[in-house]
């Protein structure tokens, strides 16, 4: 193989994109964890740690922009590069969602939550499962695994809806729990972003391999 | 190996099976390519991949190397170029060609640039300052030597003799320009320079391009053909060639896996 301090970079930077995945994924996970634990230490935690995920996507986008100028990609390598300009952004916008929930745990302090969390963390267990098969499937650009995980994004959205009728009739039912509610329905909104994140990655991942930019996500929401 | 041939809507040059051998060697192996009118295509591969040996073809400048055997067709505005009855000044002032080394004539400038026109018997001089005039306008080379066409053209700089030679070469009003490697012994501004010029020149003519630089063929070409080892692996519109190539064999040489 010729050119290998190129594709050494390559090989690097998506080793940090698995990286930013994993920081995210915690962030994630940790986020509706603390929120059913109530736990604002931690929480104030994620809020601090986004910081560092939007760090790494800049290096990333740096790395990016820099081979791009000194090597000249082509073809797939171009793909890639171009993909994974397009997947930072998603993954960082994630962390967001991830600090936006733990956000609405501080805010939240210690007032009692209106219901036990059983379909949030539901949602988020399906997210986090998406984003780890989509990782899986960037490295192994596999477009097979990438498409499935379009079809999980339904799940997530029925159980977005389910939980805002859901929150919806308790607020009807006692309209002095609208404000502890409506924190609960944002974060519900959050996860169904985060799982809609996931889906525009897996775009990415079909067109790194395929070089066809497709719609892949179409919902039925 | 097959492949789906791209539309090529308006085809100047159409080679058929061509096979091409250096006494035993067989240098190219079953080419079939339409080459589109006033659009620039590129040819690229490794070396020896039998990309200039092709282009050499179209206005037969391998008739004057010992041993070479051509089969198949090459028709150019659909007539056949190795019939017999083919005036090979004729093709030859139909189809120009620049080379790697810029190689102008150790003359003035005027006289390099109407040099072929003075074959042909044109002996005119407004005639022919108007076609220097014109040609060196065409290859973009005009108001840097207008007050000096005197000067040996020996005297100017590489980027500026190699457009000599386009001029030159414009100068007999071809239809096709070949040009071969023309900007490997040029620096990055002269072979800008160049780039540009040959994109305004596709309005009037059909340019055929052998380059190593593959930055410089997706720069400039509208179609690009890959070579190797004497066989064409893939020809497309450049666009795709770079961005989405079908072949894993272009895949790897531009992607600079091997080569």
């Amino acid at each position: 193989m010729t050119r290998e301090a190129y594709h050494k970079a390559l090989i690097k930077l998506e080793n940090e994109v698995l990286l930013m995945g994993d920081m995210v994924a915690h962030a994630i996970k940790k986020s509706v964890e603390s929120l059913r634990k109530r736990d604002i230490n931690t929480s104030k935690e994620i809020v601090k740690n986004d910081l560092l995920i939007n760090k790494k996507r800049f290096d990333i986008e740096e790395q990016c922009i820099a081979l791009i100028a000194t090597q000249q990609p082509m073809a797939v390598d171009l793909r890639t590069l171009t993909s994974i300009l397009s997947i930072v952004t998603d993954l960082e916008r994630m962390g967001d969602h991830a600090g936006g929930i733990a956000k609405i745990n501080i805010l939240m302090g210690d007032e009692p939550l209106v219901k036990p969390l059983i379909d949030i963390p539901r949602m988020a267990d399906i997210g986090l499962s998406m984003l780890d098969t989509c990782l899986k499937a960037f490295v192994d650009r596999n477009t097979e695994l990438a498409r499935r995980i379009c079809n999980e994004d339904d799940q997530v959205d029925a159980l977005h809806d389910q939980i805002y009728r859901e929150l919806l009739v308790l607020m009807m039912e006692n309209p002095r729990i609208i404000h502890m509610a409506t924190y609960l329905i944002w974060v519900s909104h959050n996860l169904e972003r985060i799982a809609d994140r996931v889906t525009n990655i897996a775009e990415r991942i079909v067109f790194m391999v395929t070089g066809k930019m497709e719609e892949i996500n179409v919902s039925k929401y | 190996m097959e492949y789906e041939k791209i539309k090529v809507t308006e085809p100047i040059v159409t080679i058929n099976d061509l096979n091409l051998y250096y006494g035993k060697t067989k240098a190219l192996k079953g080419i079939n390519l339409d080459i589109s009118k006033k659009k620039i295509t590129a040819f690229i591969g490794p070396s020896g991949c039998g990309k200039s040996t092709l282009i050499r073809c179209l206005n037969r400048m391998n008739d004057i190397i010992d041993n070479v055997t051509i089969e198949g067709s090459i028709k150019i505005d659909g007539q056949d170029i190795y019939a017999h009855t083919v005036d090979i000044t004729e093709l030859r002032k139909k189809v120009g060609m620049v080379f790697q080394k810029p190689n102008p004539f150790p003359k003035t400038i005027y006289e390099n640039v109407v040099y072929g026109p003075r074959v042909q018997g044109i002996n005119k001089k407004n005639t022919l300052d108007d076609i220097c005039e014109n040609a060196l306008k065409k290859a973009a080379l005009w108001d840097e030597v207008k007050d000096r066409l005197r000067v040996n053209a020996l005297d100017l700089s590489g980027g500026q003799q190699q457009r000599i030679c386009i001029a030159r070469a414009i100068a007999t009003e071809p239809e096709i320009i070949l040009l071969d490697e023309p900007c490997s012994a040029l620096d990055p501004i002269a072979t800008a320079k160049i780039e540009d010029m040959l994109v305004e020149l596709k309005k009037d003519y059909t340019v055929i391009i052998v380059t190593h630089n593959m930055q410089q063929a997706g720069r400039i070409s509208d179609h690009t053909g890959f070579f190797m080892m004497g066989k064409l692996i893939e020809y497309d519109i450049t666009t795709e060639i770079f961005t989405n190539p079908r072949e894993k064999q272009t895949e790897d040489y531009i992607t600079g896996r091997f080569g």
